[in-house]
């Protein structure tokens, strides 16, 4: 059945027409909801799009990027300075996904995707949304945790500080096909260093819970230590006891849990 | 509801009415006639859809027909000029790059989003360009050996 398609020139109308009508969805970069589409997805009857400017802007001269809710990862790539954002944009999809998928519509990407998402929950970022009630902010962590929610609000924007040292963040996407390929697990890390020991560590995982989350357990595990064998060793034996993994066609739970920590060492010791 | 649709198509400008929700692969395919991209799996996972627009890769089967509107489209049938074909369509000829052949238009395609943006690409640079394309027949090593081959040739050409 045709879909009806209203296209917005502000996310403001973008927004005022899906709080409106319950069966309207929003396409962004359309790798997840054009999905929906062609399976012939009968749960919704109007699209909402939007070009207004400001959905795939990138404000990256200052300490706090702001990316647009309809940046996508080639824009990312495409950027001098979202450089430690590479690897996490390279790790989405192949090329012509990259064109397409957004760093939005990657906060709704079902388990074993949103490798962009995790990285911004180690970035702790806040997500910017429009209802017809006006705009908002939430925690990431927050927005992830209820993003199934109905009715969606719009996210138009993403905001975080710039890691004051980029060799602080630190992301692994381990897969069983290459250089492409579902993540097995995600780990994404801002481990900032004082006099030598970890100081404020964020730790974020994918594919371990059915949704990006952060895992406290790792970050407490951290704290106060050298990123040194003997120093991460804690938050090694942490990282299995995190989340809930799926077990899907990639890999079981068991694995999953099993090789969390060994991802997670290689990492923070940034072995290859 | 329908939607008026023009567009580019390899260099002509064409118009085409688009249904409500349509994507620019059912365009260019049922209405365009331009058969050239492949429906694979309609979900973006096996790139035989590849196509450019504006120069840039992307999945025909995922992208919403009337978001093509005014944006240039470049299909594997555009890759010829005339009967001359294009250096990366006679690599493949030459190194037997293909088998069933369903997943070359958007190898090809692929590989010349690649060769546009870096002339001299490196093995790794090939491998990550044609990461989004399924093949089953080949186990890709022809594909890569063929773009390299295009590269040189390309090259070569431009002395």
């Amino acid at each position: 059945m045709p879909l009806e398609v209203r296209t917005t020139a502000t996310l403001a109308e973008a927004a005022s027409l899906l709080q409106a009508d319950r069966s309207a969805r929003f396409l962004a970069g359309g790798t997840l909801l054009m999905r929906a589409v062609n399976e012939g997805d009968v749960s919704f009857s109007t699209i909402v799009r939007t070009t207004d400017p400001a959905f795939a802007r990138i404000r990256a001269a200052g300490g706090r990027i702001e990316l647009g809710a309809g940046v996508t990862m080639a824009q990312i790539l495409a950027s001098r300075e979202l450089a430690f954002l590479h690897p996490v944009a390279r790790a989405v999809g192949g090329p012509a996904v990259r064109t397409m998928a957004t760093v939005g519509g990657n906060l709704f990407a079902a388990h074993p995707y949103g490798d962009f998402a995790a990285a911004l929950l180690a970035l702790d970022a806040r997500v910017q949304l429009a209802s017809g009630f006006g705009a908002r902010e939430v925690a990431l962590d927050e927005f992830l945790a209820s993003r199934d929610r109905t009715p969606r609000p719009l996210v138009t924007a993403l905001s975080f500080e710039r890691p004051s040292d980029p060799a602080a963040f630190r992301f692994r996407k381990m897969t069983r096909t290459h250089p492409k390929g579902a993540a097995v697990v995600t780990i994404a890390a801002h481990v900032p260093t004082s006099g030598g020991r970890v100081s404020g560590a964020r730790v974020a995982l994918g594919a371990m819970a059915g949704r990006p989350i952060r895992a406290r357990g790792i970050e407490r595990a951290l704290e106060g230590r050298p990123l040194t064998a003997e120093g991460v060793a804690p938050a090694v034996a942490a990282a299995a006891r995190e989340g809930d993994p799926p077990t899907d066609a990639l890999a079981s739970s068991w694995y999953r849990r099993r090789v969390v920590g060994v991802v997670l060492r290689r990492l923070l010791l940034g072995e290859p | 509801m329908t939607r008026a649709v023009r567009l580019e198509l390899n260099g002509v400008e064409v118009a085409a009415v688009a249904e409500g929700g349509e994507n620019l692969l059912t365009l260019l395919r049922e209405r365009l006639g331009d058969t050239s991209p492949k429906a694979g799996c309609l979900q973006g996972t096996c790139g035989a859809c590849t196509v450019l627009v504006d120069g840039e890769p992307v999945l025909a089967c995922l992208m919403l027909a009337e978001a093509a509107d005014g944006k240039r489209v470049t299909t594997v049938r555009g890759l010829a000029d005339g009967p001359r074909l294009h250096p990366l369509q006679e690599a493949f000829m030459d190194g037997f790059a293909a088998q069933c052949g369903f997943c070359t238009p958007g190898m090809l395609v692929a590989a010349k989003a690649l060769l546009d943006r870096e002339p001299r690409p490196t093995r790794e640079q090939v491998i990550e360009a044609i990461a989004g394309n399924v093949c089953r027949c080949t186990g890709y090593t022809p594909i890569v050996e063929a773009v390299l081959e295009a590269a040189r040739r390309m090259a070569g050409r431009r002395g």
